[in-house]
């Protein structure tokens, strides 16, 4: 059982998808416009993670390794497929408002990623518990992203009014919201702001003379981890061999 | 042909794939240091997209929403096909463009496999479906996107080129000024929301 709240930890805090490891910035950017949509984001990229870990797991041993790409990305398209009906039947506003950003979770790489780096390997338990924590951290950062900026777009939490607006006709002081917190350009001013806080906190541990652990992830290189998970190696193209 | 314009200008400029729709980051962010690979991808991706969106619509019209085959109820199949379909076709695009193209092979080669998990294709084929566009218009959205892609990241890395001699704050060294560029850019796109 150490093993399965060590995969927790490891997804929520060690290696947290949005803020280490960079992983999945299509989603993160496009449905944060309010802490709900990145909470109902993050719970389905979840669903779809834990299950498509446990299917990849349990065939680990039945998928030969030259088409492992092309099965991993069935399995996945096939559970985002359900998840997709299941939304559609059950919270057709929160369906309606990620749009087609809910079919599109077959190409987040965090999910291929997971199922190449950690699934593929393992056995099924420490994989769902793998799946669980990439997830929750992956709905954290969603979270977060989408709380900062409903608050400050809108002065709202979850859709509560948290400031109260001013209203200039009736001569109520009050908070002004900053509108573009919740268009497109918002999301790229909150990432980079986030970014720039956790460099901060890097920076001074290495001044402190602490080590700290490179993690090899997406943040620059987000090519080169597409080519190595998922790119590339789709089918075989015989360049390898040359 | 109004239409097909108003399809095309809308797709490229005022809802620009990365900039407002946030489809295809990760190559935006990865692959804008120098224009010259920002170009070449920004050309593989309106390769890809041309024809993937082509290939999907016939896909998506003359089976799956075929009324001979049950009746035209294997719709719900679409995102599984389609990914499937886009792995295929940028491997059959790759090795065809080995064979036949040498040269735009090598300009292009190595940004081809990248693009099947470019968010973007699968993303325009799927909207293509939900606007219910005809194959022309399909196509038509689909160049429309991909060019907008293509000035979105040969902008950015143009401005990545110059940025290399500023002097930039430590914290936010890296990804955050990037971040920050996209953000100034994309309140530029806002601009063109009153063309159409």
């Amino acid at each position: 059982m150490n093993n399965c709240t060590e995969r927790l930890y490891n997804g929520i805090i060690k290696e947290n998808p949005t803020f280490v490891l960079m992983l999945g910035m299509c989603p993160t950017l496009a449905v944060t416009t309010s802490a709900i949509n990145g909470l109902g984001m993050g719970l389905s990229t979840t669903a779809v993670l834990v299950l498509s870990n446990l299917m990849i797991s349990l065939l680990r041993k039945v998928i030969p390794d030259s088409l492992r790409i092309p099965a991993f990305i069935v399995v996945v398209a096939s559970f985002v497929t359900m998840v997709q009906f299941l939304m559609e039947g059950f919270v057709p506003s929160l369906y309606a408002s990620l749009g087609i950003y809910i079919p599109l979770i077959v190409v987040n790489c965090i999910i291929l990623g997971r199922a190449e780096s950690y699934a593929s390997k393992n056995p099924p338990l420490p994989s769902i518990f793998d799946g669980i924590g990439m997830g929750l951290g992956f709905t954290v950062g969603l979270t977060a992203i989408g709380i900062v900026r409903e608050v400050i777009g809108a002065g709202k939490a979850f859709g509560f009014q948290l400031l109260p607006l001013a209203d200039s006709a009736a001569g109520k002081a009050g908070y002004v919201p900053v509108t573009i917190f919740i268009l497109a350009p918002g999301a790229f001013l909150v990432l980079a702001g986030l970014t720039a806080l956790q460099n901060k906190v890097k920076n001074n541990a290495k001044k402190k003379g602490k080590k700290v652990t490179e993690t090899v992830g997406c943040g620059e290189g987000c090519a080169s981890c597409t080519n190595s998970a998922c790119g590339g190696k789709i089918f075989p193209t015989g360049n390898e061999k040359e | 042909m109004g239409e097909l314009l108003i399809i095309a200008i809308g797709s490229a400029l005022v809802n620009n794939v990365v900039l407002s729709q946030f489809l295809g980051i990760c190559p935006f962010l990865g692959v804008s240091k120098k224009v010259e690979t920002a170009a070449g991808m920004g050309g593989a991706v309106v390769f890809v997209i041309t024809i993937a969106s082509f290939v999907s619509g016939v896909v998506y019209k003359f089976i799956l929403a075929n009324k001979a085959i049950l009746g035209g109820k294997l719709v719900y199949l679409q995102t599984i096909v389609f990914i499937l379909v886009i792995a295929c076709l940028v491997q059959f695009v790759e090795m065809f463009l080995k064979k036949s193209m040498p040269a735009l092979y090598q300009s292009l080669g190595v940004y081809l496999p990248l693009i099947t998990t470019n968010c973007a294709v699968l993303g325009v084929a799927l909207t293509n479906v939900q606007k219910e566009y005809s194959l022309l218009s399909g196509v038509v959205n689909g160049i429309g996107t991909s060019v907008g892609f293509l000035i979105a990241i040969v902008i950015l890395a143009g401005i990545r080129e110059k940025m290399e001699y500023n002097d930039i704050s430590e914290s936010f060294q890296g990804t955050p000024i990037v971040l920050i560029t996209a953000a100034l850019m994309a309140i530029a796109f806002f601009g063109f929301s009153g063309l159409i």
